[in-house]
């Protein structure tokens, strides 16, 4: 890092400094060829997000607007007065703030259990959370539609322990739907959970019961209170993905539970409607934005990111 | 049901908390492990555990001409998409790392943004693109889009290794009078190498996973295993899925060793 120690070296440029000196130029020179060179190294990897990415955006941004007559609000109204447009951005708050909440209670326990157990067990259930991360996510709905169907295994086990006489309708609904997802935020939650409650030191708690305190007072008062950044962390990742999620949501609840991925997707492949599709694309993009613009104040976005 | 046995005191909260944490684990692991046996079930029909054994589903993968093709397209993709966006990420997270401007943290941002976009909408952007350029259906159009993809992954990888390394011994190397390209790659590079490793692995498993934007922009010829299988798994569910289905979860759990060994190494 030689570079900032030239840059504190420079004196502040200030209008009664002396006429620069020869070497003095030279390292401005220097500095200057330096940040030259790192943007250029940056280039590369620009051009594609600018021209992949944030081209399209802008693009979809310019055709939201704009219908026959010109400019026009139409398609964002739509997503206001339309019932169908309305009910299906509820409907995608709703199920990704529950499985955002599910997968803090069932997260919570794993990752606290991983990072307090030692050697064979601690590696048992990291990996129960690895493999499935790692494992595709249509494997995994592909796996869950078999298991949720009406004569799959979760119904039949069901029926055996007689806690039902018929089967239920687990797939192609919400319930479907909620089941899927699940299972693939589970690991977006316990992984950064795991990192901050692997931090925690030991001895913490120790000292706060030597002091007097109960198991569950120390928990709360002393536990709790660290392991917060890592729920945040989590909490932010798991539903920020699930409002813009598309697979999983669209194999198990079969066409019938639509969220607003389904309605960017239907609306340019089934009605080339590239109008709608992009407001509603844009207003999902914005929600999103919105949250990562929130939290960065308390986390910093690439922390949240580099969980994964 | 010792799985927390190390604890001072098997209370009732512990066994309860046990219980939890199992059945928690199982919800985790069991979509994993059933598509295993399923795929070597004789049956048409779905069913677990299967009645009858055979490799019926893997010769049906193995000898069709459309699953083989798909197979080979996702492959190809994976692996230009990995060759392409590690030197590409490696140069950004460099930059990232060693430079003093303000500005690079905002263009940090901007290298991240395919993680944050919606991916749906991602997809729909570069459909738009590609129809007005010709690149639908082409893998040319398909590694492009991977690349970009895959970017913020190698990029965060690559910066985990690189923020642990003191570039202090870049330094000398160029002082010795190497050029700067070359001390890198004596110097640096080696010492990074487990970082170096994990953003190889990201980049591949991005592409060969990605089902969203191929959804959108491959098709013909150049139609990725993933699009397949969500169109078979969309319209009429294919047990030739399930043998799919376990070759991939094998070359996760691969990968998922490899992983680990990085790690350690």
């Amino acid at each position: 890092m030689s570079n900032a120690y030239l840059a504190k070296s420079l004196p502040d440029s200030s209008d009664h400094r002396p006429p620069p000196l020869a070497n003095e130029t030279a390292l401005v020179r220097e500095e200057r060829k330096e940040h030259a060179s790192m943007l250029l190294l940056l280039a590369p990897a620009l051009v594609m997000v600018v021209v992949l990415l944030i081209l399209p955006l802008c693009w979809l941004a310019f055709q939201s607007v704009q219908t026959e007559d010109g400019f026009s609000l139409a398609n964002y109204l739509r997503i206001f007065n339309e019932s169908i447009y309305w009910d299906t951005f509820a409907l995608t708050f709703k199920i990704s703030f529950l499985v955002t909440i599910l997968s803090i209670v069932m997260g919570f326990p794993i990752a606290y259990a991983a990072s307090r157990l030692h050697g064979f067990w601690a590696n048992l259930v990291l990996i129960c959370v690895i493999l499935p991360f790692w494992t595709s996510v249509l494997v995994r709905s592909y796996a869950w539609l078999v298991l949720l169907q009406r004569r799959g295994l979760v119904n039949q086990t069901l029926m055996d322990l007689g806690i039902i006489d018929q089967p239920l309708n687990l797939m192609h609904n919400t319930t479907g739907t909620v089941i899927g997802t699940l299972h693939v935020m589970l690991p977006f939650m316990v992984l950064p959970l795991y990192a901050v409650m692997k931090k925690i030191p030991q001895d913490l708690m120790q000292a706060s019961e030597s002091l007097g305190a109960k198991p569950f007072y120390t928990f709360r008062r002393v536990f709790l209170p660290m392991a917060a950044p890592g729920v945040m962390a989590g909490s932010i990742l798991v539903f920020v993905i699930c409002l813009g999620f598309f697979i999983t949501p669209e194999l198990l609840g079969g066409g019938r539970t639509i969220l607003v991925s389904m309605l960017v997707q239907r609306n340019v492949e089934l009605y080339h409607a590239w109008g709608a599709a992009s407001a509603v694309g844009l207003v999902l993009l914005f929600v999103v934005f919105l949250i990562f613009w929130g939290i960065n104040r308390f986390i910093p976005i690439e922390r949240i990111l580099g969980a994964r | 049901m010792n799985l927390l046995a190390n604890l001072r005191h098997l209370r009732l909260s512990h066994v309860l908390f046990t219980v939890l944490v199992t059945a928690i684990l199982l919800y985790l692991i069991i979509p994993v492990l059933i598509v295993v046996p399923m795929s070597f079930s004789e049956a048409r029909f779905l069913q677990f555990p299967p009645k009858q054994w055979s490799f019926h589903w893997y010769e049906a993968f193995f000898n069709s001409v459309e699953w083989m093709s798909a197979a080979r397209v996702s492959l190809i993709t994976a692996f230009f998409t990995m060759a392409i966006s590690l030197p590409i990420g490696m140069a950004a997270a460099y930059a990232i790392n060693n430079s003093t401007l303000k500005v690079v943290r905002t263009l940090q941002i901007v290298l991240l943004l395919p993680m944050m976009v919606p991916i749906i909408l991602i997809a729909a952007g570069v459909f738009f693109v590609y129809a007005r350029v010709g690149l639908i259906s082409t893998l040319t159009g398909l590694v492009l889009a991977h690349i970009m993809l895959a970017l913020p992954y190698v990029i965060i990888a690559l910066l985990a290794g690189l923020r642990n390394f003191d570039m202090s011994q870049e330094m000398v190397a160029r002082s010795l009078g190497m050029n700067r390209f070359r001390a890198f790659m004596a110097v640096t590079l080696p010492q990074i190498k487990p970082s170096v490793v994990s953003a190889t692995l990201f980049a591949f498993i991005t592409s060969l996973d990605e089902t969203v934007v191929a959804l959108f922009i491959s098709g013909g010829d150049n139609q990725t295993l993933t699009k397949r299988m969500f169109t078979a798994l969309r319209d009429e569910i294919d047990p030739t899925i399930a043998a799919i289905s376990s070759i991939l979860i094998l070359a996760s759990l691969v990968l998922v060793v490899i992983a680990g060994r990085n790690k350690q190494g």
